[in-house]
């Protein structure tokens, strides 16, 4: 019997490493390749363990986190949610995250491997490090001045300093907040559900991820291209462009909403902005020049990113003299974001050097240290400086005597070209009104801010006036914010 | 205490020559960490979770200890020369299991199950110090073994009178309280088992053709065995109790083989079982489910309805990885219905990870081998029977719900030894304790240097 126990010992000795041997494979071999399973909730929870870190705008939070209790802890809650959604985007624990929300999830959600500062540690212990802050450029008083001023009408405004590329202001109206996506419950769904279903577009960013028309504004790159090819020489002289102006190839004859556009000088023609002057001018610069220029500005780049992507504004080069005619007067199918517009009000402000837009200035641990700064940009000199400083005094002269004298600020030098963007099948849609601008302090080196409007106004029928009209001070609050505040003031 | 002791010692019969040192001392010195270090782990969850030690880490390491204490002191009065091991190992793994069903209970505010796993352990405790003071000698168990088989019997067939839950039935409710009389049952058989087979292995042993090398038994013998399989069958069937079944099968198995001897009884044992799990398999669609989970744990992940409790199970243990995340930081409540009984291991292999899942095997290793080891010592074959029937219900309980939740073999409900929470559950394994007391006693008293025949 003695013998037939043991016999029985070693079956249970066996059941028993067989046991630990299918453990040890399962938590240490195995192990690894279950945690990534899609399946697994756990890294999902360990992602809402803790506070995401902070977006700051000016120096303080306009992001914060609230302690649910839940399973999945932490959701995000926004101070000023719709003026700074097209900023931060979302963080919602259903639908994803979009934006600088998306583009810098690793520092504020803690997964960037810079933020350890003890790696082997963390490893060792399991702790993830806390968030970190994603510090903005953004100048707090332009965002509001503009938002404020867009008020209830659909539009958009991108405000650049020329000098850096630093984003000063981007905002899109109508607007949302993106605290009511952050959690998980039924009401998220539903106002995902409400949002996406709404016709007026609430979560669409118009200031980067829609291209409109630039109409008129577009003139301000027909001229850069016709001045330094030489085309023009003089900015008074006399241009040979007949009134009505016929597209060449065509029988289609293009007319001017001003008046005096016959053989105008360039000066009058950008002040009013004269369709015949500028078909023609293109047509005498030809395809090659035109598309160097613009996309030297940055048109048909579809690799912009401030940190999340633009849409890339268009200017097609697969084109005939008449439809580069239009192309060149800011239709056909030349669209621009109004963050391309702005662009180009700061390339003529800054000498006619391009440099890349960027919303980041630096990431930060949660302590403090910096993880990562924006560091010097490329600079892309995209016409002669004396070119650009000629489409000054011209975009200047719209402000002091043409149709952006709403964007004029007293004691402060400030350059402007409105537009009308029509658009829908026979331009029968609400057509859009534009103005960029720029404003330069008396005793700056050069104009401290740029800026690009687009907003939706029934009311346009001759599109540069009521560019001037509705969007022109729009440009106005936001440049006067950006020159009157401590930062760059 | 001490003085308790001495008087046990003065009370027993004069000493025969060789004589085995008592070892209370050890047993005591034992169970004070194996009280500690479940307190420690209380303490620990709530340090976790919210940063403070529980408000009721004293009173909760109170209890466990006056209960260790009192179970101590009967050994000291009634077994005196009991394995040492045997009353530690039963107070860790009970705290243990506390510890884990209080951390899970942190997870479902609305369903708390550690104070009533606290009141079933007190009466566990209870009913180990009545077997300890009142079962003079195991012995006396054997005249009753068709007692304990036929309320075995009655115990395994009343939950069929009661609605099935969570697909089995297996428990019997009146009132607020649900017991699972097939726990009691097991005991009840391995009694019955010992004592059949202490009767009957000549018999069963030497009777029968031999035919290559397979000692093949006789009709007439073969009756009881096809009876026993019959039984296990049939509580499959009726209560889709999978594990029991399971169970009961294995222990008759191992006991016959030790009894008589014959691996021919093996090969019969082994072809029954496989006839019933197949036949079973194929027309029990609850068995054919637990099966297909087994084979492809992740089948309902990639048919787009999320992961099943297997699978949930394994992503537990595989998030312990070595260390584990610590007391009260995993999320094994992911596992859903049944986390506190059949997965508390998925819990101890996420928040100790291998090496506290290891630690746990070990404690269970030692319980068993504690168990052969008294029944090697022991000279009468029921007792030596009974010792080898207990340990191996547990190693077997213990393989089978283990091996079931870390996907080894199909997933069958049984509950994990002292671990899980299920009042019946742990009255029975304190009692299979109690009894293994008794008969380490015995064994140890009487040694004198000689192994048994």
């Amino acid at each position: 019997m003695t013998r037939h126990i043991r016999h029985a010992a070693v079956f249970c000795v066996l059941l028993l490493v067989t046991l630990l041997v299918h453990t040890a494979w399962l938590q240490v071999v195995q192990g690894p390749s279950y945690s990534t399973n899609p399946a697994n909730r756990r890294s999902v929870i360990a992602r809402y363990q803790q506070p995401r870190g902070e977006i700051l705008v000016g120096g303080r939070p306009v992001t914060g986190s609230l302690d649910t209790g839940e399973q999945l802890r932490y959701e995000r809650t926004y101070t000023d949610g719709p003026l700074y959604a097209p900023v931060t985007g979302f963080a919602s624990q259903l639908y994803g995250t979009t934006f600088l929300e998306h583009t810098e999830d690793g520092v504020l959600s803690g997964t960037d491997p810079m933020l350890s500062v003890f790696p082997l540690w963390q490893d060792l212990t399991r702790t993830r490090p806390p968030g970190g802050n994603v510090v903005t450029t953004l100048d707090p008083a332009a965002q509001r001045a503009a938002f404020d001023g867009l008020g209830p009408r659909t539009g958009a405004v991108a405000a650049i300093e020329p000098a850096t590329g630093r984003i000063l202001a981007l905002v899109s109206t109508p607007s949302y907040d993106p605290s009511e996506l952050s959690g998980n419950g039924p009401e998220t769904v539903a106002a995902w559900k409400r949002l996406n279903q709404d016709p007026k577009q609430p979560m669409l960013n118009r200031a980067v991820r829609q291209t409109y028309p630039p109409g008129s504004t577009f003139k301000v790159v027909t001229a850069a291209a016709a001045l330094d090819a030489g085309v023009v020489k003089d900015l008074d002289a006399r241009t040979d462009s007949p009134d009505p102006y016929r597209l060449p190839g065509t029988t289609t004859q293009l007319a001017n909403e001003a008046d005096g556009c016959e053989n105008a000088s360039l000066r009058h023609a950008f002040q009013w902005s004269c369709n015949t002057v500028f078909a023609k001018l293109a047509v005498d610069v030809g395809v090659e020049g035109m598309r160097a220029t613009a996309e030297g500005f940055g048109f048909n780049d579809e690799g912009l990113r401030i940190p999340f992507w633009v849409s890339p504004s268009t200017f097609d080069t697969q084109v005939d003299q008449a439809q580069l005619a239009l192309s060149s007067i800011g239709q056909y199918n030349t669209r621009a974001t109004p963050l391309q517009m702005a662009m180009v009000a700061a390339a003529v402000a800054a000498g006619g050097q391009v440099r890349t837009p960027y919303l980041v200035e630096r990431t930060t641990r949660r302590s403090g240290g910096t993880v990562s700064a924006a560091g010097s940009r490329p600079v892309r000199q995209v016409m002669r400086p004396a070119t650009a400083a000629r489409l000054r005094e011209l975009m200047a002269g719209v402000v002091t005597d043409g149709t952006g004298r709403n964007a004029a600020i007293p004691g402060v030098t400030v350059g402007a070209k409105t537009g009308t963007a029509q658009h829908g099948p026979g331009n029968s849609g609400t057509p859009y009104a534009w103005c960029i601008s720029w404003a330069q302090k008396h005793g700056d080196l050069e104009p401290g801010v740029a800026v690009a409007v687009v907003v939706k106004d029934s009311s346009a029928r001759r599109g540069d006036i009521s560019g001037g009209g509705t969007a022109a001070p729009i440009a106005r609050a936001v440049m006067e914010a950006v020159l009157h505040s401590p930062a760059t003031g | 205490m001490t003085k308790v002791g001495t008087i046990a010692a003065v009370a027993d019969p004069p000493l025969p020559a060789v004589r085995l040192p008592r070892r209370r001392g050890v047993e005591l010195a034992l169970v004070v960490p194996a009280v500690l270090l479940p307190v420690y782990g209380y303490c620990a969850v709530g340090l976790a979770r919210s940063g403070t030690v529980p408000p009721g880490a004293v009173g909760y390491g109170a209890g466990l200890g006056v209960l260790a204490l009192l179970a101590h002191i009967a050994v000291r009065l009634r077994a005196p020369y009991a394995d040492p091991l045997l009353l530690p190992i039963g107070v860790l793994l009970n705290g243990l299991g506390l510890v884990l069903i209080y951390r899970l209970d942190l997870e479902t505010p609305g369903d708390e199950a550690a104070p009533a796993q606290l009141v079933w352990s007190t009466l566990g405790v209870a009913l180990f110090i009545l077997v300890v003071l009142v079962l003079r000698d195991h012995r006396w168990l054997q005249r009753y073994a068709y007692v304990c088989v036929v309320v075995a019997l009655a115990l395994l067939t009343l939950p069929i009178c009661f609605p099935a839950v969570n697909g089995a039935r297996i428990w019997i409710r009146f009132g607020g309280l649900s017991i699972q009389p097939g726990e009691f049952a097991k005991v009840l058989l391995a009694v019955f088992f010992a004592a059949y087979l202490a009767a009957n292995r000549s018999a069963l042993a030497y009777a029968g053709r031999q035919v290559w090398r397979l000692q093949l038994p006789t009709g007439r013998v073969l009756g009881p065995v096809v009876a026993i399989w019959l039984l296990s069958v049939g509580v499959l069937v009726l209560e889709r109790d999978l594990g029991t079944s399971l169970l009961f099968f294995g222990l008759f198995v191992i006991l016959l083989y030790v009894a008589t001897g014959r691996t021919g009884w093996i090969a019969v044992g082994l072809l029954l079982a496989a006839a019933g799990a197949v036949t079973v398999g194929r027309l029990e669609p609850h068995v054919h489910n637990r099966i297909g989970e087994w084979l492809h744990p992740f089948a309902s992940i990639e048919a787009g309805q999320g992961p099943g409790q297997v699978a949930q199970s394994l992503f537990s243990f595989a998030a312990g990885g070595m260390t584990g995340t610590g007391l009260g930081l995993g999320h094994s409540v992911l596992v859903g219905f049944a986390v506190k009984s059949d997965f508390i291991l998925a819990t101890a292999g996420e928040e100790l990870g291998l090496a506290g899942l290891s630690a746990v095997f070990l404690l269970y290793a030692l319980l068993v081998e504690r168990g052969y080891r008294a029944g090697l010592a022991l000279r009468d074959p029921f007792g030596r029977l009974l010792a080898i029937g207990l340990a191996s219900l547990v190693a077997l309980q213990v393989f089978v719900i283990a091996g079931g939740v870390t996907g080894l073999i199909p997933l069958t409900g049984l509950a994990m030894p002292f671990l899980a929470q299920g009042g019946s559950s742990v009255v029975t394994n304190w009692t299979i304790v109690a009894l293994l007391i008794r008969v380490s006693h015995v064994a140890r008293r009487q040694y004198d240097g000689r192994v048994a025949p």
